[in-house]
């Protein structure tokens, strides 16, 4: 299946209008990934890679976990987002492994030309970590920015995507991922799919609906 | 469950063939079906049904389950007829059984009296071929009346002092009210404003043997598991199916209108789900397939009686495009809203439907309204205020906290026609039938970017009016995405200047009849369904009427 997460779809998302209002509900999606990710995180004995190296997957596992830290609540790592993109890579977003091929030697360089001491990503201090992150995205900004193309840009995007899908995503889903909604607790979106007024804090005092006074010709423009 | 269909071989010369299950479609089936023809719906997506529907974002909107897909129907993108359109995905429509209906967001205002006669008032404006429509809004106030009952509309007669007159209340009181919609009720009301209960296309009370909206949240793109959301699948669909006269038929794609030698259509070609070609003969044909899928039939059909397509005599088949302008205000606000429970939108107001173009410098008007469509993955790409860091802890922080407490405005308005704003065919893009792919040309005009940027400086008042602890706008751009699509076979009198007449009958080909977004001559402020389907149910009894006088 095709995947508009790109910059491409960026782009358009970012373009205008109803379709902007389309697009920014439309993001690359995942579903044997996320199930993958759910049992690989629930699994004790080692999980099973397809696309990354151990190796590689340690970077990766390290670069999510730059993206959405662990804090007080879980981040990217409790989700299992190395292996829900482990396997996007063979689904969905298979037309991302590219992206990851070429970044992650790119990755590499850049840690031994900032920091010459360190061996990889990983082995870096968090400080050192995010340091590194930011010299893929100099324009570390979300919202509605435009995508800035550069070396490794498209990598560091596609991850930090991938990332947000792998901790976001439908939890009820056929295939589970953002396991135990533990993603939308940490958002504050309720796991259930059928609700009743009052549905938050400025409804529930509402007195009911009365007209307003106002002469409407006044109004006008 | 689905009533007993009949199957008519397609040798069979059947009443009617309707291409297109959507808002348009699915009314003109139920309503020549009850009126006693024998009618074949082809539909050129699947028939799925409200146990197939899924909150399953994957499979919806990355895996496009349930709209037009971009490696099979692959579409190209360019600004103005002189440059050569890049292939990018350029539109998204419902393909499957009830169309676009089935994942959009349910607003169903009416549109008001200007609509149809603001050329006449406002006189001409460069750059566009505004035109008055053929019919009057007391024309279509019966059927947007059959709309809000047989089809099943919530809402509240007489909330709004614009609204335009209505023979009947709505047969259903409007949807809750949501926190966005207590904060925008209040702020407009404190700048004078008149915000009102959104008219909505979810039923609010159990109606005609469907069930109540259970509030999941997941109304745009998504089809409604619970059948609340009257889409033509849902409703309309499933009445003609009962008649016993009608057959929908799925997975039948089609590609060229049959034409006999005398200029009259004989039947609709389509590939069945085997790719196999098959012809289907019918009296009279009825192409309800979408504002850029229907120019594009009519294109691919030409031959040599009609070299520059089908009923396109005066060379404007596919132009005129229009998408509605829109914009869109965010505010976050100190409590939780939650927004993203519910239906989208519960609040409105249009006391700027119709501006005053000597006092703002444009022309245009629209509505404004508190709605919410973003899934939390679009929230978290796409809904955080700009300056926040795309990563790290400012990232999760900003998100943690927003994501209850954001509200959106959007603001709707006015798309005028632009004779180069087109769906034509793609003269090297194909698609996986080998057809020529849909070709998107459109550059919107000034007017409309102006009317979007007022319209969002309007959103930002009320935001501080609400008492929004932060707020933001996105600015007007040049739209390369189409969602509405209308007015490629605009109505009118005249033959030279458009596609159908005032009985959606082609002016050239007296058995082909158009009905769908693409028959709108003016784009309303949005919500151009509702439109869409009191047009479908007047072009019913047009037809009959013009069939039982044997004038077809």
């Amino acid at each position: 299946m095709t995947n508009d997460l790109s910059r491409r779809g960026f782009l358009a998302r970012a373009g205008a209008g109803v379709g902007a209002a389309w697009l920014s509900a439309h993001w690359p999606a995942l579903l044997a990934a996320s199930e993958h990710a759910r049992k690989a995180a629930q699994s004790a004995a080692p999980a099973k890679l397809e696309f990354f190296s151990a190796d590689q997957a340690q970077e990766i596992d390290a670069i999510t976990a730059r993206i959405i830290p662990t804090d007080d609540m879980p981040g990217a790592r409790e989700v299992g987002a190395v292996y829900f993109i482990d396997r996007a890579l063979f689904t969905f977003a298979s037309d991302d492994q590219s992206a990851y091929r070429e970044g992650l030697p790119q990755l590499q360089a850049r840690v031994q030309e900032i920091f010459p001491g360190v061996q990889k990503f990983s082995a870096a201090t968090p400080e050192q970590q995010d340091e590194i992150l930011h010299s893929f995205d100099q324009n570390t900004q979300t919202g509605r920015r435009a995508f800035r193309p550069g070396a490794g840009g498209n990598f560091f995007e596609t991850l930090r995507v991938h990332t947000i899908i792998a901790f976001l995503i439908d939890p009820d889903s056929d295939s589970g991922g953002n396991r135990d909604a533990v993603g939308w607790k940490v958002i504050g979106r309720d796991r259930a799919h059928m609700f009743q007024p009052p549905f938050g804090y400025y409804d529930k005092d509402y007195p009911g609906w009365k007209s307003a006074a106002h002469d409407a010709e006044k109004a006008k423009t | 469950m689905r009533p007993e269909q009949p199957k008519y071989k397609t040798s069979e010369e059947v009443d009617f063939v309707i291409i297109g299950s959507g808002a348009a479609g699915g009314i003109l089936a139920k309503e020549l079906s009850t009126n006693g023809f024998r009618v074949v719906v082809l539909e050129q997506g699947p028939y799925l049904t409200e146990a197939d529907f899924t909150h399953d974002e994957v499979k919806v909107l990355n895996q496009d389950l349930l709209t037009n897909h971009p490696k099979l129907q692959p579409t190209s993108f360019r600004k103005t007829p002189d440059e050569k359109a890049k292939p990018q995905r350029a539109l998204v429509y419902g393909r499957l059984v009830g169309g676009t209906s089935v994942h959009f967001t349910a607003n169903f205002w009416r549109f008001h009296e200007i609509d149809f006669v603001e050329r006449t008032k406002v006189g001409p404006i460069p750059g566009a071929n505004f035109a008055d429509w053929p019919i009057t809004y007391a024309d279509l106030e019966p059927y947007y009346t059959k709309v809000e009952w047989e089809i099943g509309v919530s809402g509240l007669a007489g909330a709004s002092p614009f609204d335009p007159p209505r023979s009947k209340p709505y047969p259903m009181p409007p949807l809750p009210v949501k926190s966005s919609g207590v904060l925008f009720e209040r702020a407009a009301q404190k700048l004078g404003w008149h915000p009102f209960p959104a008219p909505m296309a979810i039923l609010s009370q159990p109606h005609l043997g469907r069930s109540a909206c259970i509030h999941c949240g997941f109304c745009l793109a998504f089809g409604c598991e619970v059948g609340a959301k009257s889409s033509s699948l849902a409703t309309a669909v499933r009445m003609a199916e009962r008649t016993g006269r009608c057959e929908i038929r799925p997975n039948s794609y089609v590609h060229r209108i049959e034409m006999d030698g005398n200029g009259r259509a004989t039947g609709a070609v389509y590939f069945d789900e085997k790719r196999n070609i098959q012809l289907q003969k019918a009296k009279a044909v009825v192409v309800c397939a979408n504002g850029a899928e229907t120019p594009r039939l009519l294109l691919l059909s030409a031959n040599k009686q009609f070299p520059n397509g089908l009923a396109n005599s005066s060379g404007i088949v596919g132009k005129h495009l229009m998408l509605n302008s829109g914009t869109t205000s965010m505010g976050v606000f100190e409590h939780p809203l939650n927004d993203y429970k519910g239906f989208a939108v519960s609040r409105v107001f249009h006391d700027f439907y119709e501006l005053d173009a000597q006092k703002v410098g444009f022309y245009g008007g629209g509505g404004l309204d508190a709605r919410f469509d973003l899934t939390p993955v679009g929230f978290a790409t796409g809904g955080l205020p700009p300056g926040t860091p795309g990563w790290g802890k400012g990232f999760k922080d900003t998100l943690r906290h927003n994501f209850t407490r954001t509200m959106q405005i959007y603001c709707h308005g006015t798309s005028l026609p632009v004779e180069n704003n087109s769906f034509s065919l793609d003269p090297d893009l194909k698609d996986a039938w080998g057809l020529p792919a849909l070709r998107m040309t459109y550059k919107d005009h000034p007017d409309d970017l102006k009317l979007g940027n007022w319209m969002n400086a309007r959103a930002s008042e009320l935001l501080d009016a609400a008492g929004a602890q932060k707020k933001w706008s996105s600015p007007a751009q040049e739209q390369q995405f189409a969602v509405h699509l209308l007015g490629t076979c605009r109505m009118g009198n005249d033959p030279k200047t458009s596609v159908i007449n005032r009985d959606h009958r082609t002016h050239d080909v007296k058995n082909l009849f158009l009905c769908d977004g693409s028959s709108l001559v003016t784009s309303g402020r949005g919500q151009p369904t509702m439109t869409i389907e009191a047009l479908a149910f007047r072009a019913a009894d047009r037809i009959t009427d013009l069939a039982r006088r044997a004038e077809i």
